[in-house]
């Protein structure tokens, strides 16, 4: 199995709230001092092809769009034992929408070689829009199943694990396909090796520029017009006592204040 | 192009609080844009649902091919693409179920118009549709503008209130749309996970453990509360992740969206992502034994205190006080 995987670097979504800041010019969060990060979906993603490349063998190629810096998002990825990875890179403007990232990973895949499955998270931690896996599946003519938790080799094929809100659902899916994955207990992304963090170095990364794969932009199909923190006015009365059991005894009190009268 | 707004309903489902909300959105979305409600139902639906819809929306179609009795995602995006392209709507809706989800973006796509996600509120504003959503895990509000059409969104919908009756009774049409007859994707098992007592989306109360908890036996404790409280129990990813719950359990920005009156989250430390989830949350309470945690920060009331030590004792309390 040749098994691409699309990756996002992102601003890291574990910037706690108070140091959340927007960027009122440029419709998105103020950069500061917060790290860039892999999206974590996209790497449950990386994860769940590696297993099933070790399983089954075949390859595993990142592939991401962004900022010269999204360079490091594939060191790791190749330092978690992905066999290659390519950039394309764009300039340091807004985050370009959906339908173009969708258009951009595209033409890098096709340059890149037929892949018999495409991976990508089911969401990013920034905008968490989740519309770039479907997006790209109909540039590439794929068929799709989202939000898959584990993949296995069958015949022809592939057996995969989705949740639904029910539980999960195993799928059938003939090769080529393209899956979106989310996260679970068996796709943790792993810790990479000192090791494989030197060997990451001298493995082959392409670049490419935007203009060299031949992307026409035509324009958003989306833009951010407003972007605001809503205001939150909670405050936490915390009950008090001289002992655990009045502490208690005050928290059941307010507890049950609630469900009486819910009757 | 019509003013028109599509509502996409899967006959298995029936005409539930999703449905209810989609339509009611679709309504008032319809109002502001001058157009009709269309209803399209995908399967076969039972004659109590093709009149609680009739009654709400001006047309309905149902598309009954006994391929599409079970959901199966290229049928089901075949189906739709037909139906849509034959009322050439404006908008299209859909709602937070895992078909939806999966379906949205490519049927934005072959209908040429944006896909978008999750929305809790629709404006019309010189006549382009814009899309109220959280971002960045929670922590700040977009309203994004979709420049084409139609727009193509899944609504959070149990959120929007439900539509009224028009007072008349939309016709009912039956279609027959192409399908494929090879499909790469075929479904071939549906697990129901088994929920002891209440769904998550339908308790009035829910009890939610974190990492904090520290492990699976110790979520037992929990679920002996939520029997005292009525409640169902969920829990934070990083719970999930380890799996001491499975994932249906989970709440969050990528979990289930509840509106409970009240919710009691237990070692959970409130990342922006979980407080996503509970966002529509009457009253939350909570205990953790940092009172620097985040969720304190969203809590009316709360006990700074080990919780292995608050939940035997206040089991005992809450049976006094309820019985």
């Amino acid at each position: 199995m040749r098994i691409l995987v699309c990756m996002k670097q992102i601003l890291d979504p574990d910037v706690p709230a108070r140091d959340f800041r927007i960027d009122g010019r440029r419709n998105e969060a103020e950069r500061a001092s917060a790290n860039l990060v892999a999206n974590i979906f996209c790497e449950n993603a990386l994860e769940t092809a590696l297993q099933l490349r070790d399983a089954s063998g075949g390859s595993v190629t990142a592939l991401s769009f962004g900022t010269e810096e999204a360079e490091d998002v594939l060191r790791k990825a190749l330092a978690m034992t992905a066999d290659e990875a390519a950039l394309v890179i764009r300039s340091d403007g807004p985050a370009p929408d959906a339908l173009t990232v969708a258009k951009v990973l595209a033409a890098a895949a096709r340059k890149l070689c037929d892949f018999d499955v495409v991976m990508v998270g089911r969401e990013s931690g920034d905008w968490g829009v989740g519309q770039t896996g479907g997006l790209l599946a109909e540039e590439l003519g794929l068929p799709m199943v989202a939000l898959v938790d584990g993949a296995e080799l069958a015949d022809g094929g592939l057996t995969l694990r989705r949740q639904t809100g029910y539980g999960f659902d195993v799928v059938e899916a003939q090769a080529p396909v393209l899956v979106t994955i989310t996260n679970c207990e068996g796709n943790v992304p792993r810790i990479p090796k000192t090791r494989d963090v030197m060997k990451a170095h001298r493995k082959p990364l392409t670049t490419w520029s935007v203009d060299e794969l031949g992307v026409a932009a035509d324009g958003k199909i989306a833009e951010v017009v407003e972007l605001t923190v809503p205001e939150k006015h909670v405050t936490c009365e915390f009950v008090e006592g001289d002992s655990l059991d009045e502490k208690v005894d005050a928290f059941a009190r307010r507890i049950a204040d609630v469900m009486g009268a819910l009757g | 192009m019509s003013n028109n707004v599509v509502i996409c309903l899967f006959a298995s489902s029936g005409y539930d609080r999703v449905g209810q909300g989609i339509a009611g959105a679709a309504r008032v979305l319809a109002g502001q844009l001058g157009g009709a409600l269309n209803a399209v139902i995908v399967g076969a639906p039972d004659e109590a649902m093709v009149s609680a819809v009739a009654a709400v929306a001006d047309t309905v179609t149902f598309l009954d091919q006994p391929e599409l009795a079970d959901y199966q995602p290229e049928l089901y995006l075949a189906a739709l693409q037909q139906a849509c392209k034959q009322l050439d709507p404006a908008a299209v809706l859909l709602g937070s179920d895992t078909a939806s989800l999966e379906l949205t973006a490519r049927l934005a796509a072959r209908l040429g118009g944006t896909p978008m996600s999750d929305g809790t509120a629709l404006t019309v504003t010189e006549g382009a549709i814009r899309v109220t959503r959280s971002a960045y895990g929670g922590k700040a509000e977009a309203v994004f503008e979709l420049k084409k059409s139609p727009a193509v969104v899944w609504l959070r919908a149990r959120g929007f209130e439900p539509a009224e009756p028009t007072g008349g009774a939309a016709s009912v049409e039956r279609t027959i749309v192409e399908l494929p007859e090879l499909v790469p994707t075929r479904i071939t098992d549906r697990h129901v996970e088994e929920t002891e007592g209440i769904s998550l989306e339908e308790a009035q109360v829910v009890v939610g453990g974190g990492r904090g908890i520290g492990g699976a036996g110790a979520f037992g404790q929990l679920k002996q509360l939520a029997e005292v409280m009525n409640a169902a129990v969920g829990a934070s990813r990083a719970a999930c992740d380890e799996g001491w719950v499975p994932p249906s359990a989970q709440i969050g920005q990528t979990g289930k969206k509840i509106a409970p009156e009240l919710y009691l989250a237990i070692a959970i430390s409130g990342a922006a992502q979980h407080v996503l989830g509970i966002s529509d949350a009457k009253a939350v309470c909570a205990i953790n034994n940092d009172p620097d945690a985040q969720i304190f920060r969203h809590s009316h009331f709360g006990i700074v205190e080990d919780y292995r030590k608050v939940i035997p004792p206040l089991i005992e309390r809450l049976r006094d006080l309820t019985s």
